[in-house]
């Protein structure tokens, strides 16, 4: 833990540590992984109230064309790398997707924002690296490639995230889930999306870094806001069925094996000109061998990540991806792949776990309903 | 002072007679973080010192633990199966995990008392 020396910090590195945050190494970054009212506290209140995360560490990156229509022709480029529809994308209007490799797998999954004259992008921390390599080498003839390296960003998530932070900026209230806009508060500029990553309604703040601290100590001043670590983070997620890079979706599964063809316009079902453009319409059109499924372990003990997946009795179908204690569940939750013949709810299933056989069922996700402000 | 002994894997043992209660200490609750399963051994079963004994499993991972003594366990706490949030409310307490008949007890030799384990805590900082 004293061995951070080398982990870079984000703006908000002193207020977590003054808040008695534990302090781990993620992504090359010193990130709170829970504060000290403890994961299952955290996880609640976000689901009851509003949660402050620290998001910082993830990659921003705006992306200008060159010429006369700088956001759409740089929509067009970006689908050049990626399966989603981005030339029709609205100024104001978001969508997730994924940068992919020639056999259809997911180097990174993102986030894309059209706003104005340009897309701002949100890339995993543990990604951004390869993430901005990777434009670089297939975009920047075309397109002005801006790593926005000294912005934070906050997400306030919750039932009370939007109702807290239309206090301080009113308007966030008419923006419906996966729309974005610009505010000036306080003499900065903020870009305020409705979205999130724990199935609540919420926000996620992109904040110059220098005013990130104030930002932050003014939301949590505020009575329905608590500080939450990665830990709860990952459970929300886990619980709202949302896939983590590096777990769940990875360079070896394609987003129609993950289960993210809604995230494919139909426009672009049929084919593009992204990297494994034929192996991703080809599974489409014929399904996958393997998809990922929710997986709900019998009784009390939550089932990780690695272990394996079999028919009760019989032989290996596939793996768990994310697996761990739901808290608003009350119990085990878990993703997984599998074969696509058995992918279906209800279907029985045994995990492997410390030499035993856990009773486990394929459930629908997301194991938490969204609750998402459509507008 | 209590009369608790102490493992380098953060287990404590309180010794009545030849029976030894078991359980994590708080330093080691407290590290792992809301604990929500904990799988216990069967009682009757005969635990060599330091091998698996139980799991302990946080929101975060699962975590072993150890045998600090060899012996039979005599008894283990139910409790913690519907309520394994006892561990971090009440490690020393309600938060126990077993009981064991003692086989060796020049074994207790090796432990930590108190002090002896919060120089140890102390030197891990």
């Amino acid at each position: 833990m004293s061995d951070d020396t080398e982990l870079q910090r984000t703006p908000l590195d002193g207020l977590h540590r003054e808040l008695g945050a534990r302090m781990v190494p993620f992504a090359g970054y010193a990130m709170p992984v829970q504060y000290p009212v403890g994961i299952l506290a955290e996880h609640q209140h976000t689901r009851s109230a509003a949660g402050l995360f620290d998001v910082s560490h993830m990659g921003q990156v705006r992306l200008t064309a060159r010429g006369g229509r700088p956001r759409q022709d740089a929509a067009r480029a970006l689908e050049r790398l990626v399966p989603a529809a981005m030339e029709d994308l609205e100024s104001g209007r978001m969508r997730y997707s994924q940068f992919t490799n020639a056999e259809g797998g997911i180097l990174d999954d993102l986030m894309v924002t059209a706003m104005g004259d340009h897309l701002s992008l949100v890339v995993n921390a543990g990604c951004k690296a390869a993430d901005i390599a990777h434009l670089r080498a297939h975009l920047s003839e075309s397109c002005e490639i801006e790593v926005l390296a000294s912005r934070a960003l906050l997400a306030l998530q919750g039932p009370q995230a939007v109702a807290v932070f239309a206090r301080y900026v009113p308007e966030v209230s008419q923006l419906a889930f996966m729309q974005a806009a610009t505010w000036t508060f306080e003499g900065e500029r903020l870009q305020i999306s409705r979205s999130g990553y724990t199935g609540e309604d919420g926000l996620e703040i992109s904040v110059p870094g220098h005013a990130a601290e104030a930002l932050a100590r003014r939301l949590l001043a505020e009575p329905e806001v608590m500080a939450i670590g990665l830990g709860a983070r990952d459970s929300l997620r886990l619980e709202a069925g949302l896939c983590l890079h590096g777990h769940d979706i990875d360079a070896t599964t394609t987003p129609v094996e993950a289960g993210l063809t809604w995230s494919i316009q139909k426009s672009r079902r049929q084919g593009g000109d992204y990297p494994g453009a034929q192996i991703i319409t080809r599974q489409i059109a014929a399904g996958p061998s393997r998809r990922r499924v929710g997986i709900r372990p019998e009784g009390r003990a939550p089932v990780r990540e690695g272990a394996t997946v079999r028919l009760p009795g019989g032989d290996a179908i596939g793996t768990i991806t994310s697996g761990g204690f739901g808290a608003t569940v009350g119990g085990p939750v878990a993703m997984g792949y599998v074969a696509a013949e058995h992918a279906h709810d209800g279907q029985a299933l045994e995990l492997d776990l410390r030499g035993k056989a856990v009773a486990a069922r394929v459930v629908a996700l997301p194991f938490v309903a969204h609750r998402y402000h459509r507008g | 002072m209590s009369d608790r002994l102490y493992t380098k894997d953060h287990e404590w043992v309180d010794v009545d007679g030849d029976i030894a209660t078991v359980g994590i200490s708080d330093h080691a609750q407290e590290q792992l973080g809301d604990v929500v399963f904990v799988e216990l051994p069967a009682v009757g079963r005969a635990l060599a010192q330091n091998e698996d004994a139980a799991v302990v499993e946080s929101v975060k991972a699962a975590s072993e633990v150890y045998a600090p003594l060899t012996g039979e366990v005599v008894e283990v706490n139910e409790m913690l199966t519907e309520d394994p949030a006892q561990v971090n409310a009440d490690p020393y307490g309600a938060g126990w995990f077993m009981r064991l008949r003692i086989d060796d007890p020049s074994e207790l030799d090796e432990l930590m008392d108190e002090e002896g384990y919060k120089e140890f805590l102390a030197d891990l900082e």
